[in-house]
């Protein structure tokens, strides 16, 4: 992907009205789906339980392991077949189940397939900590962040790359939200992944902008703004795009290889890193635009405060 | 350009000599250091136990804000035992589950738990001398007996005093009188008659008193090995529970999922490692050679690093791995985009070198700097999970920046400096026609 800066015109703020438009409907459906249909919350954020059975004699079917479970008398809420092999049954209880329920599963299991099968019971209580506790942690990493743009850049700069990595956080539950996958522990580690990811991607871009600003003799209206950014973005974009798919790489090898237990998680990773792309090109990058003409034109009103500043 | 200087060999030896040495250090202990590192429940199995909370005192009142602080208590102790990420969790309304991963010992953990640490020192006749309240907070420590050089624990307590008080008036007893019990949580109906003839006494030691101490320090022998002493103080600092546990169920959880789970995850991780090594070596050729050269030596000091720390590996710290690897990665391709665009301006290989890494530092400066800010706020503010998850970021980001920025620009530099690549602008990844004239 090689982009000659002199010559690749790619007007990427001409179309800023329909990213707008394309993130802002976006997110404005996901609301309304997380509010209503919400997440598909993993047994880390509801009272329950989770046994993990591995077999040795994959594959394995789900009306198997659910004979197994009714010959001790147990209806499951839920059964799924993982593992590449199909050898693993993975059985859910809404509701804590007894320790004495608890060995008894465990030793007919045992017994059956001589492996002790991993169980796991929890209150939400925990889940929901580690999840409020996460959000109020990147609310105010959030405020530190835009101190720091603000010190190094400027405070539009870190407005911009706050609302990109809220969009991309939001993206992401939303992803979840629709295609109805467990959120667990994990998941919350992907978001904080992508957040990171996100910032980083932006300041990059936020950076470039800033050069070629300085570079500019005057930067007066929205066409010299526009000319700055899209001069920018092509400047960066073999970057961006590089970067991206070499993190994408390792994410997705992590989802086609790395097994069932992580399989969410690295789904979770890969959908991120694009959405944490594509809103610093298309979202960070065009609202600072818009927010910084804005301020340009106030400023050409008021010509008597721009020369006391 | 117009004087004819030859190709500088030495500096292409030196470059060699220094890979040479990193595939020796990484070919030697590699493994070692990979299998060192401790693995989280969800990846490796590990113990757990269910306890049951009753109350110390009749009355008391097993509540939320009690379970709370009892799980507060049980992190603290968890803290002494060197298990980071231990999952302890609420169960219903008197249960707390712990899960540790990594831990060898079950047997130690377990005493670690669920003894209450009230510290007591009683005369014979099982009075009170000295209770919990007369100890300074976090005033115990591990050390060694004067004398014997045996493992013993010292605590502090508030007033030498008083403690000279309790001992003048013990030495005066007859023998065998003159002893002071010192007692881990002790329960009403114990003696010290029947308990010092206990195999497992509840009575640590009991040393006989000769003579009036007015100290702050009191020794405490016993049957110690370094490892137990240190626990033994270790909870002591953590504090007493405000409950006593009741153990109703013990388990290690089926390890053979999570080995499986592990193998699969490395796998995935060297597929995907060998996929960016080979993006970036098509991409950038012979700077992309650099980058893969600093990513592995990379990959080799997180690892290191992270042993060292004796910290967990969990799925959320593979997360943060694998985002440090993008945030090295990220570091190599912003200096190489940055050297690419001035050979394209025309400049020499050399000097589109030194501006490009130069120009590119404050961009990845700026963007390693806020990420850590975030990876630190994430740290402060939240829990075990989140984490382990920023002190794997944190760990990575110094490491990539290290390797990548001076790593690279290093082994970069001697070759480039050799002059062996002037006028070959294709090594840089860059066509000859893109090169605009000057």
């Amino acid at each position: 992907m090689n982009f000659d800066h002199d010559n690749t015109k790619i007007d990427f703020v001409k179309h800023r009205n329909k990213f707008f438009i394309f993130s802002g409907a976006m997110i404005v459906i996901g609301i309304i789906l997380l509010s209503t249909i919400g997440l598909n919350l993993g047994i880390d954020f509801r009272s329950g339980t989770t046994i993990d059975v591995l077999t040795n004699n994959a594959p394995i079917s789900s009306e198997e392991i659910s004979t197994e479970f009714a010959e001790l008398g147990y209806n499951p809420d839920d059964i799924t077949i993982a593992g590449n092999e199909n050898e693993i049954g993975r059985v859910k209880f809404i509701g804590a189940l007894s320790s004495a329920e608890t060995l008894e599963i465990q030793a007919h299991f045992e017994e059956v397939y001589g492996e002790t099968p991993t169980v796991s019971t929890v209150t939400p209580m925990v889940g929901e900590e580690l999840a409020r506790n996460a959000f109020i942690s990147v609310l105010i990493a959030a405020v530190g962040i835009i101190l720091y743009v603000t010190i190094r850049f400027e405070f539009l700069y870190g407005i911009s790359a706050i609302v990109a990595l809220f969009h991309d956080a939001l993206f992401i539950l939303i992803v979840f939200s629709i295609f109805r996958f467990e959120v667990n522990i994990p998941f919350i580690a992907a978001v904080l992944t992508i957040i990171g990811y996100s910032i980083n991607d932006t300041i990059v871009t936020f950076d470039r902008i800033r050069e070629n600003m300085g570079l500019e003799k005057k930067v007066k209206d929205f066409k010299d703004l526009a000319r700055v950014v899209n001069k920018s973005l092509v400047q960066t974009l073999a970057r961006s795009i590089n970067t991206v798919l070499t993190v994408v790489f390792a994410a997705s090898a992590l989802f086609f290889f790395g097994g069932e237990a992580i399989r969410t998680f690295s789904f979770a990773l890969v959908v991120g890193l694009i959405a944490g792309t594509y809103s610093s090109l298309f979202i960070a990058a065009q609202l600072w635009l818009v927010l910084k003409s804005k301020q340009l034109e106030k400023r050409k009103k008021r010509p008597v405060e721009q020369s006391e500043a | 350009m117009k004087k004819n200087r030859g190709v500088k060999k030495g500096r292409i030896a030196v470059f060699f000599v220094i890979v040479a040495a990193f595939v020796a250090l990484i070919a030697t202990n590699v493994m070692d250091h990979a299998n060192e590192i401790s693995l989280g429940l969800d990846l490796q199995g590990g113990f757990e136990v269910l306890y049951e909370v009753r109350p110390i005192e009749e009355g008391q009142e097993i509540n939320r804000d009690l379970l709370s602080d009892t799980v507060a208590s049980l992190n603290a102790r968890i803290n002494v035992l060197g298990v980071s990420e231990p999952n302890v969790t609420i169960e219903g309304d008197d249960r707390i589950r712990v899960q540790l991963a990594g831990v060898t010992d079950q047997q130690a953990a377990r005493e670690l738990l669920s003894t209450e640490a009230r510290l007591t020192i009683r005369d014979v006749d099982d009075n009170v001398l000295l209770d919990g309240s007369d100890l300074v907070e976090g005033g115990a420590r591990q050390s060694f007996h004067p004398d014997t050089n045996a493992p013993i624990v010292t605590v502090t307590i508030d007033d030498a005093n008083k403690f000279g008080d309790i001992t003048d008036e013990i030495r005066r007893r007859t023998v065998p009188e003159n002893r002071m019990a010192i007692w881990l949580d002790f329960d009403e109906g114990d003696s010290y008659y029947e308990e010092i003839m206990k195999e497992d006494s509840k009575i640590i030691s009991d040393p006989s008193v000769t003579q009036t101490l007015r100290t702050r320090d009191i020794m405490i022998t016993g049957n110690f090995t370094i490892e137990s002493a240190d626990h033994l103080a270790g909870v002591l600092n953590a504090g007493a529970l405000p409950v006593e546990l009741e153990e109703i169920y013990s388990h290690a959880v089926g390890a053979s999922l999570g080995e499986r789970a592990m193998e699969q995850t490395i796998f995935a991780g060297f597929i995907g490692i060998a996929l960016i090594f080979a993006y970036m070596i098509f991409y950038y050729r012979f700077m992309g050679v650099m980058a893969v050269i600093t990513l592995s030596i990379y990959i080799y000091i997180v690892l290191v690093v992270f042993n060292w720390m004796n910290a967990v590996l969990t799925l959320p710290g593979i997360a943060a791995l694998i985002l440090g690897v993008g945030m090295a990665v990220d570091a190599n391709i912003i200096t190489y985009e940055r050297i690419k665009d001035e050979i394209r301006a025309g400049k020499s290989a050399m000097s589109a070198f030194r501006a490009g890494s130069r120009r590119s530092l404050s961009t990845i400066l700026d963007a390693n700097i806020t990420t850590i800010l975030a990876a630190a706020v994430l740290f402060y503010f939240g829990t075990s999970a989140v984490q382990g998850f920023s002190v794997m970021l944190i760990v990575s980001i110094l490491t990539s920046f290290l390797t990548a920025v001076f790593g690279s620009r290093l082994l970069l530099g001697l070759w480039v400096n050799s002059r062996i690549l002037n006028k070959r602008p294709r090594m840089f990844g860059v066509k000859e026609d893109e090169i605009s004239e000057l």
